[in-house]
């Protein structure tokens, strides 16, 4: 029980994760608190999978932003996942503590739209090689601005 | 070595000052000039250090000049360290070998700012006296070692002067220096000079060891001692624009992201750093990098090379559209929109806080929508036709001064004073146009939406495209130039004729790019008095069927018009602006009425473009009633000046209420995707 309670104490409220095409390894992990960061590194890896499905299940090329938003990846206990991927494949996951019932969909597509948003000024950065690890400060400003909105 | 001097007293600001000072103290040893407080003064025509243009080169060379030099340096380090200021001059003797180390380390940093010492070396070494005599003035308080006592007059004179004068370092005459100099025994007086920034100040001051730290702290903290330690010299921003000539000609154009990469690349500075200095200064992140956003990229380089640590995000005297300006009420407080809709006299004086206020929304308006959010409102929002646009073209000049973005606009008027008011002026006001339309405060924090709203606009209007990809640089090239509503600003605030026409000869080449019937639409009122502008939108009027009825207009004012007298214009513009009144309400209204229809956007704009129109005329009886125009009454400009901002806050009112309509509708399609969604969602379970 007192494990319990720090468990969930140590929920992050939200993990973010990009992950690259092709071979979709992350190009940004962020969790707000840290801890047990691995439990959802693993989490997001997973998702990967839904992701995936999702993607070939669409089929034609949607490229509403809607199709973009992938919501709700799947329900896990305590946390649920959202899933949105880019044009160029890019996939963003985002790992929501399930204990936050005040995100609404709106929200969260908001912030994957931020997300995007965020990430296309990265690419246009000249300096930024498509694969790389990023790096940028504005973007982590913008991520830590975006977790900080919903702890 | 001399890495460690620059990052030990760094603050994070650029050390321009100290810069300088580093420079004329390399002009002094290399002219072999002993190396004394007291030479710097006198030695007002100190050969400039010579410095090869290419940073890279320029260290290497700076090097070579200062092995040279070594007897300079011990008297110049003589001269650096005396914490009294004056009693170490004397006691130069003393810390002469602290000197000695400071001077290689002098030396090195010299070499390390190269690039501004470049561009403003008749100033630097004026500059550099200056500094020199700062930091021995102010050294009487600070028991530091050798080189505390420097920055103690500093640190104190920091938070006395943070309205350092830098214009002293531009260029001011040695005899201000020598006037420092002389004081400096006592507290420094010249808090102009001393205003060295607070934070760097201090943090210099912590770095007392080397002595050529100081030296490099004095520099620093005389660089950091205008009132905006980011702010670019003259004498830099001459040179960065010669830099950005040999990657892109046109002054106006953009440099492609590749080619500013590979040109920064050069300067050496880790990938990170330069890919932050990028994130920085594309201040409208499409990638490539204008006039303005070039100067503060090079800008960043520049003192992060000299050891400045970069700033998290864009320092106000940076941002595109205040560069030019370089006036102190850019880095102004941002008074929002809500203070536009004060009456227009106070347009001129708001732009500052417009800008500062755009300045903010335009990061996120860029995040949504790169080129659209920066460049018009006006195309984006009324995507379907020219016409629709040409009718936010008149709506935005007739409430320019009501909008957010008025003031950006009414700024132009001042174009013609400013020269270094180029394009990046107009493009902000660009900017800020849309940021007016679509960012009232209520949605600063939907830019997303705008942008989204905006892309979805867009791909439905087959002009908007092209329209909005060249905007920015459009209004660039002409300085003087200036929207249509800011030359009725000029006008009805009774700018200097000189100005007003300089402003209505500008409007028109600003509209360029913008869809041929804005300009149409938008300068008929103004243009009168330009007669490149009518001629211009004659040539243009017939395409938008809104606006012939003004065009009409334009073509009577043409022929007057050419004889370019002002008063004949101006004559012409009241007997226009009276046509136009006339006509205004009537021909104007129900154009736009069946434009708007076609549109997309929502129809409250409707009635904005009616009223749009009917100031219009309004602004145009204003113009007419210019007082360079000796035949309007008095009275009648008043009365007219009063209509004019009682209309200019409807204007804002109206566009806060488009706004918030706009934002209603994006909410609504929001709600309707995320209903979908979950609709979509919900199927699959209804068939287990």
């Amino acid at each position: 029980m007192a494990s319990a309670v720090t468990y969930t104490a140590e929920w992050p409220v939200l993990v973010s994760i990009i992950f690259s095409p092709p071979q979709n390894y992350p190009l940004y992990i962020r969790s707000v608190p840290t801890e047990n960061e691995l439990k959802f590194h693993y989490t997001v890896h997973t998702s990967l999978d839904v992701v995936d499905e999702k993607i070939s299940a669409m089929g034609k090329a949607l490229v509403d932003q809607r199709e973009l938003y992938l919501g709700l990846l799947y329900p896990t206990e305590d946390y649920k996942v959202y899933g949105y991927v880019t044009n160029s494949k890019v996939k963003f996951v985002m790992v929501v503590d399930s204990s936050n019932t005040a995100l609404r969909d709106n929200e969260i597509r908001s912030m994957f739209r931020k997300l995007h948003n965020s990430y296309t000024d990265i690419m246009c950065n000249p300096f930024y090689n498509p694969g790389d690890r990023i790096h940028s400060r504005a973007f982590d400003n913008m991520v830590n601005s975006m977790m900080m909105q919903v702890c | 070595a001399r890495r460690e001097l620059c990052g030990a007293t760094r603050l994070g600001y650029f050390g321009r000052s100290q810069f300088y000072i580093a420079l004329k103290l390399v002009a002094v040893a290399q002219s072999g000039l002993p190396l004394r407080v007291e030479s710097l003064n006198t030695v007002k025509d100190l050969p400039l250090p010579r410095f090869v243009v290419s940073k890279n080169e320029q260290e290497s060379r700076h090097t070579a000049l200062y092995s040279s030099d070594a007897d300079n340096p011990a008297s110049y380090s003589g001269v650096i360290p005396p914490p009294p200021g004056r009693i170490q001059v004397k006691k130069g003797s003393v810390s002469h070998d602290a000197v000695q180390q400071r001077t290689s380390t002098d030396q090195q940093e010299s070499t390390s700012p190269v690039v501004s010492p470049q561009q403003s070396p008749p100033t630097s070494p004026h500059t550099w006296r200056k500094h020199n005599r700062h930091p021995s003035g102010g050294n009487n308080e600070r028991p530091l070692a050798g080189p505390g006592p420097f920055w103690a007059p500093f640190s104190e004179a920091q938070p006395g002067s943070s309205t350092s004068s830098d214009p002293i370092w531009s260029g001011h005459s040695p005899p201000p220096h020598q006037e420092n100099w002389v004081s400096f025994a006592d507290t420094p007086p010249t808090s102009a000079l001393l205003a060295m920034h607070p934070a760097s100040v201090q943090d210099q001051t912590t770095v007392r060891t080397v002595a050529s730290a100081t030296t490099t702290n004095e520099i620093r903290r005389q660089s950091s001692s205008y009132d905006d330690p980011w702010k670019i010299t003259d004498e830099q921003r001459q040179y960065y624009v010669n830099q950005f000539k040999t990657i892109q000609p046109d002054l106006n154009g953009f440099i492609p992201g590749s080619a500013a990469k590979e040109f920064f690349t050069k300067s050496k500075l880790p990938i990170l750093e330069l890919s932050h200095i990028w994130e920085l200064s594309d201040f409208d992140k499409d990638g490539a990098l204008t006039l303005d956003e070039f100067c503060a990229a090079f800008h960043l380089v520049v003192a992060r090379k000299n050891g400045y640590d970069l700033p998290e995000k864009l320092p106000e005297s940076l941002m595109p559209k205040l560069i030019d300006l370089e006036d102190s009420t850019e880095v102004g407080e941002q008074t929002g929109e809500v203070g536009y809709s004060s009456s227009p006299a106070e347009a001129p004086p708001s732009k500052s806080p417009s800008m500062p206020s755009l300045n903010q929304t335009w990061p996120e308006l860029n995040q949504s929508s790169e080129d659209t959010a920066i460049v018009h409102p006006v195309p984006i929002r009324m995507t379907p036709s020219k016409i629709h646009m040409q009718e936010m073209e008149l709506k935005r000049t007739g409430s320019d001064h009501a909008n957010p973005t008025s003031p950006l606009l009414v700024k132009p008027p001042d174009l013609p004073e400013e020269n270094k008011m180029s394009s990046s002026v107009k493009f902000t006001a660009g900017n800020t146009v849309t940021d007016g339309y679509s960012s009232s405060d209520s949605y600063a924090s939907d830019p997303e939406q705008i942008g989204s709203t905006v892309t979805r606009q867009r791909s439905h209007s087959g002009t908007s495209p092209d329209n909005t990809a060249p905007p920015p640089p459009p209004p660039r090239p002409h300085p003087s130039h200036s929207r249509s509503s800011s030359l009725d600003m000029n006008r009805s605030f009774s700018v200097t004729p000189g100005q007003q026409q300089a402003g209505v000869v500008a409007y028109p080449p600003a509209v360029p790019p913008r869809p041929q019937p804005s300009q149409g639409a938008g300068p008929h009122v103004h243009r009168p008095v330009d007669a490149e502008g009518l001629i211009a939108h004659t040539s243009t009027s017939p395409q938008q069927i809104p606006e012939q009825p003004n065009f009409a207009d334009f073509s009577q004012f043409e022929a007057f018009a050419v004889s370019g007298v002002n008063k004949e214009e101006e004559d012409e513009i009241e007997t226009h602006s009276e046509v136009l009144q006339g006509k205004g309400t009537t021909p104007l209204a129900p154009p736009p009425k069946p434009i708007r229809r076609r549109l997309k956007s929502e129809d409250e704009l409707r009635p904005e473009a009616e009223e749009h129109t009917q100031k219009t005329g309004v602004i145009a009886a204003v113009l007419a009633s210019q007082p360079s125009i000796p035949r309007s009454v008095g009275k009648d400009k008043k009365a007219i000046q009063a209509s004019i901002r009682r209309n200019k806050e409807t204007n804002t009112v109206l566009a806060r209420l488009n706004s918030e309509l706009q934002q209603q509708l994006k909410d609504v399609l929001e709600e309707r995707i995320s209903l979908e969604v979950q609709l979509e969602q919900l199927r699959p379970f209804s068939h287990l």
